[in-house]
Parts: C-alpha cells; structure tokens; sequence
C-alpha cells in the first residue's frame, strides 16, 4: 500500500480529537494541513520530531500551515504523550476502527501502526505533497516541509 | 564532523564520552529542543557565555557531565569553578547575540534535515539518535 499521492483529493476518513469530536475531511477545508503520522505514543527517540516541529510552528504558522500528530494510540495516551512533551500540536486518534484513516492515506504499517510519514494538503483538500520516512526510527527533518512548501 | 546536540539530552551526553575517545575534529552545534528540554537553551547560553571567555570546551563537558543540575545556580557554580568572571558570564549568557549565535545553530540544523539528537555528520553521512556501537565502529574506521 502506497502513500497517497499529490494531486488526489484527501481521502473519506475520521480521526478523533481530544474530545472525542470527529475530525473529518470536511475540517481540512479553508486552511492547509500537515498530517504527521506517527508510529506510537512515547516511543523510544531522545528529542522528539515533534518537539522539534513545535518549536517551529512559528514558522509554520506564517506560512499558513495547522499541524497535527496522528497515530493509532487512544486520545487519553496521545493526550499524555502531549504533555508530556510539552509540545501544542493538536493530537489526532486512529484508535477505533483502528488503522482506517491510516489505511486511507496509505500510511498503514502491517505491524499495526502508521508509517512515520507526512501529508500535506491544501485549502481544498488535495494532497500538495507526501512523505513516508524509509523506517519507523527515521526522523522526517522539518526542512523537508519547508522545501515542499515552497515548491507549491 | 559535526555534531548536533542539546546539554540536557543523555543520548548526547552518551555519545560526547564516545567521541572523547576518538582522534576526530568535532564541531558542536546547538539543537536545543524547548518541549523536551526545558533546560537545554539556558545550557546552551551558559556554554556560549564560556566561550566568550574562552572556556567553551571546558563548560561543554561541564555541563555534559552532571545532566541533573542545570538550573541558575549549577550554572554560576561551574562558571565560577572554571574561573570566570561571574558577572560577565551572567550578562553575556542572556545577550542577544549569545541568543542570535544559538538560533543560527538551530536554523541551520532544521535547514540541514536533524530531526533529532543528537545527529551527527561525518563527510556528508547523516547518523542520528541514540548512539550505540555500530556508530562508534564506523567513526572509528573513518578516524
């Protein structure tokens, strides 16, 4: 399975937010969105990807751009994880039934957990540009965001 | 080689014994990462203020090597203890410049791809994360 590509509008899915509010297709209209998939709540990397992508959204917010961390763990893990890094970025749980947004997206690691692996997507909900890291362990650097947002 | 890495991340403080041991030139680069490590960027300012009196290195390991103790008054302690004029280290660790020097580092990381620490670069090979031995052999092979 593949990682969708750019140029096909984001897929049907629902991810839930720390509420318990769906997050759907529908919620990426109007603003463009990075999708950060990632394989596990607290796994065992020092300096986190996205402690350091927090402490650029700054950066990523002048270009326009909402970020969010999406993986199979439950909201209440993804929320501990989130304070526990101390990091703002909006959690996004794939939790139940498990997998089916990361699936969609083409991201789905047969070992039950997304790819490392990122999804940029534009004001109408087409994907502008994809990435899945070569491993699990493999840290997206943030500068491959920066070059494909200028690239669109 | 380059390295780039942050005074509170123990992988980083792991990997500076390995590299102590090898004849390799190491440039250091700041990649403090706030989340993380709350107490990364004042480490790194401190480690700076040094430098301004010729002690970089010096509060490098310094820092390095007691991880637990990097509030305010650990970081006067050493300034102290390496013998340097308190004050100024003081003044200088929350200058602007001391501020712009780090976030050079850090831009040029992001720009760089490091995603994490600490990274390091040897002739142009990307290794990162938590170090462990096949590391050390391959640096050893290039030494």
């Amino acid at each position: 399975m593949a990682i969708i590509a750019p140029g096909q509008p984001a897929p049907e899915f629902s991810l839930a937010r720390a509420d318990g509010a769906p997050f759907t297709r529908a919620d990426l209209r109007g603003q463009r969105t990075l999708l950060v998939f990632y394989p596990f709540a607290f796994s065992p990397v020092c300096t986190d990807q996205l402690g350091v992508y927090n402490d650029l959204l700054g950066d990523f917010s002048a270009e326009g751009l909402t970020l969010y961390g999406v993986s199979c763990d439950a909201v209440a893990s993804q929320q501990a994880f989130k304070e526990h890094l101390g990091v703002e970025i909006e959690q996004l749980s794939d939790f139940e039934p498990k997998g089916a947004a990361c699936r969609a997206f083409g991201v789905y690691h047969p070992g039950g957990f997304p790819q490392r692996a990122l999804v940029l997507i534009d004001a109408d909900g087409v994907v502008e540009w994809s990435y899945e890291a070569d491993s699990p362990g493999d840290l997206p650097g943030a500068n491959l965001i920066f070059d494909a947002l200028k690239a669109a | 080689m380059v390295v780039y890495a942050d005074f509170e991340c123990p992988y980083c403080a792991a990997l500076e014994l390995w590299l102590r041991e090898l004849p390799l030139r190491v440039a250091f680069r700041h990649f403090p990462v706030r989340s993380s490590h709350p107490r990364a960027w004042p480490a790194a300012r401190a480690a700076e203020a040094a430098g301004l009196q010729g002690r970089f290195w010096e509060m490098h390991d310094a820092l390095f090597a007691d991880q637990g103790r990097l509030e305010d008054p650990h970081l006067w302690e050493r300034a102290a203890r390496l013998g340097l004029d308190v004050a100024r280290f003081d003044a200088d660790r929350r200058s602007e410049s001391v501020q712009q020097r780090i976030a050079a580092d850090w831009k040029a990381g992001v720009r760089a791809g490091v995603g994490t620490t600490p990274t390091l670069f040897v002739d142009g090979d990307r290794l990162s994360g938590r170090p462990d031995p096949s590391i050390l052999e391959a640096l050893a092979n290039r030494a």
